[in-house]
């Protein structure tokens, strides 16, 4: 789950990272008014969850109350990528002597935290690994241990930070590291952290991932969720605990088990089709959850045919069948479905779909050949 | 023979008692899997699976009653870190956890224990190993698996059944099949069950099973290219899946564009490794190789 950056913000503050002075506005009098309250030169950041708003216009700076009432205006109901801007970051210009990165995020090839820093901040640090990697200093972190002084003053002579800041980049640093383990993250990012012309270091930017399995720890930010960059049919699926992502083909999919819903939408590309969507429903699902499925995956207006594929295991097929059945009666659909069920309870499954009159395949191979060859008729006619 | 379980498995539940766990339990004895014991805390002294297998309150009661030397874990996520905890405090050689949704902050936290330690892990989020036709340590139906000598490794679960079941259909047994799991940090990886493989002489040949996001099919392929004698076939899920999405597996994610389908798939033909397009194409390619050696 990712964090605005004015959450990110509010959780810096209370870990005593400094932070420009800043509020939210959500209408252009309130930008105003937050322009004349820190009477100078301000700058209104979109709070939308995508990379790259800075490009797509949703950063300005602007240098009187009028002009942010104005700017704000603009900003405020439009769309970056395509995802509605609510609310605007009012924070007080800061004059930058230098752009750093500052970082940590869990190291899969070594399965540690790895703490990360750059003397060019202000841009992904994908984009530095890619152009500059010798200017990337990391360390790992023994989690039993935390992040130690001298690992940050390593990085900290590593990307030739002056000494004068080295405190204070010290604690910025463990403070962070704190805030990044109590939340459970699995990346928190200070991009750019700068050296102001008062050589002082502010966190400018700020993004964290916490992670989904420990949220349970964490309910208060459950309802902080922001849902406007998920389209209707993911909200859906979250409340049925499906794993759910629209894609932009026109073939539904429905298949048990992450890797070979991977792999369903992989064979429909190979086949010459385009899978509407990812849809996992997970180990042992009853037949009340496959009907919800299908209807989150009949309700996308894109779907023209249903590719349905169960491998059972813990997975019962007469329970998605069930399922299939059930679905067919809540929605009245001329849509074509293919069925492949091989695994548990598979003759059951199929005898109970025996009158539904649905096509069927053997294989993953010739389920994906119908459902494609289904999805073309539907094109060509 | 095969890796990781054999007939010297000496196998304990932990979780017997739950719903998962007693199901499978069941499901492994029935196979022929040597299931010593079980452990749910606060159930000691319970006989279980017809009276066959006593429950204990703990894994360190268990083993040194049993003699136990494989753990396998179906316990809830909140409480699956401390099982894998309590294992490895056990000195369990092999701890196969098949719990999906340990949050990341336990599983760097157990990968430095694990270090210091004297047990493995496989997992978590796994399906589990099976070595037909006696032992199951795990989940995998072993209706789909015959003996045979391809080894297979995957970060899936229905997908490797997909798979091992596709060579079934085609007269190709299996060795030994093990999932490692779907989740970013995992407690062995490709190249560790690849090293397995590489030392069982019942192996002569090993299908690879990856997936997008990470970069350990990369490692692996490394690995093949350079310590591997035998013949690896391999498979990606995930070529028609889009960047920045989590797709279903907390590990199959494409992050700033690490981890692509394309990426593993180069990395890995590059090793000599047969790229099969889709599952069921994996036997025709066993079948070719086979053909040639």
């Amino acid at each position: 789950m990712r964090l605005h950056e004015y959450q990110s913000k509010e959780i810096f503050h209370q870990q005593h990272i400094p932070i420009p002075r800043g509020r939210l506005a959500s209408t252009p009098e309130e930008a105003k008014l937050i322009a004349e309250e820190f009477n100078g030169p301000v700058v209104l950041k979109a709070q939308v969850l995508v990379g790259g708003r800075g490009k797509a216009g949703g950063i300005r700076l602007v240098k009187s109350p009028s002009e942010a009432h104005e700017v704000a205006s603009k900003i405020l109901g439009s769309r970056i990528k395509d995802i509605p801007v609510r609310r605007l970051l009012i924070e007080e210009a800061v004059n930058i002597q230098q752009e750093i990165y500052f970082g940590m995020t869990v190291d899969r090839k070594t399965g540690e935290t790895i703490v990360i820093a750059s003397a060019e901040g202000g841009v992904d640090i994908e984009e530095i690994a890619r152009k500059t990697p010798e200017k990337i200093a990391k360390v790992g972190i023994n989690p039993l241990l935390g992040l130690k002084g001298f690992q940050a003053r390593i990085l900290a002579a590593e990307i030739d930070l002056p000494r004068n800041l080295w405190r204070s980049f010290i604690e910025i640093a463990q403070n962070l590291y704190r805030a990044y383990t109590q939340l459970d993250a699995t990346l928190a990012e200070i991009n750019p952290l700068v050296i102001t012309s008062s050589n002082r270091l502010v966190a400018l930017d700020g993004k964290i991932l916490l992670d989904e399995n420990a949220l349970f720890r964490h309910p208060e930010y459950l309802d902080k969720r922001d849902l406007s960059a998920e389209t209707p049919e993911e909200i859906e699926a979250r409340k049925f605990c499906l794993s759910y992502i629209k894609l932009s083909g026109n073939i539904g999919c429905l298949v048990n088990g992450a890797g070979l819903a991977m792999a369903t939408m992989d064979i429909i590309q190979h086949k010459g089709g385009q899978a509407a969507n990812f849809l996992d429903i997970g180990g042992g699902a009853g037949a009340e959850k496959v009907a919800a499925a299908l209807r989150i995956i009949l309700s996308d207006p894109q779907v023209e045919t249903v590719l349905i594929n169960i491998f059972g295991g813990i997975t019962r097929c007469d329970e998605v069948a069930r399922g299939i059945i059930k679905s067919m009666e809540d929605v009245d659909t001329k849509i074509p479905f293919v069925v492949r069920l091989v695994g548990t309870n598979e003759e059951e499954g199929k005898q109970i779909l025996a009158s539904a009159n649905l096509e069927t395949a053997d294989t993953l191979q010739e389920a994906a050949e119908k459902a494609v060859a289904l999805s073309m008729e539907v094109l060509v006619s | 023979m095969s890796i990781l379980i054999n007939e010297n498995t000496r196998l304990i539940v932990q979780g017997i008692t739950g719903h998962e766990g007693s199901f499978h339990a069941h499901q492994m004895l029935t196979y022929g899997t040597n299931i010593v014991a079980g452990v749910t805390p606060g159930k000691g002294g319970e006989w279980v699976l017809d009276g066959k297998v006593p429950v204990f309150d703990s894994v360190k009661t268990a083993v040194d009653v049993s003699g136990a030397n494989t753990s396998v874990i179906f316990v809830p996520a909140r409480f699956a870190a401390d099982a894998i905890y309590e294992a490895i405090d056990a000195n369990v050689e092999l701890i196969v956890c098949i719990t999906e949704g340990i949050p990341v902050k336990e599983m760097t936290q157990i990968t430095q224990i694990l270090k210091g330690s004297r047990s493995r892990l496989i997992g978590p989020n796994s399906p589990g190993i099976i070595s037909p036709p006696y032992t199951k340590v795990g989940i995998i139906p072993s209706t789909i698996t015959q003996p045979g000598s391809v080894g297979v490794v995957s970060r899936s679960g229905t997908l490797t059944y997909e798979v091992v079941y596709a060579l079934k259909q085609a007269g190709i047994g299996t060795s030994t099949c093990v999932g490692i799991g779907g989740d970013a940090i995992v407690g062995s990886r490709f190249v560790d069950v690849l090293s397995h493989f590489e030392g069982d002489p019942q192996t002569d040949m090993v299908v690879m099973i990856g997936e997008i996001g990470g970069q350990d099919e990369e490692i692996a392929a490394n690995f093949i290219g350079t310590n591997l004698s035998k013949p690896v076939i391999g498979f990606i899920a995930g070529q028609a899946a889009p960047p920045d999405k989590r797709m279903g597996h907390a590990g199959a994610i494409i992050e700033s564009g690490v981890g692509t389908a394309e990426a593993k798939i180069a990395a890995l033909k590059d090793a000599g490794v047969k790229v099969a397009s889709y599952p069921e194409e994996i036997p025709g390619l066993i079948e070719n190789l086979r053909a040639i050696h």
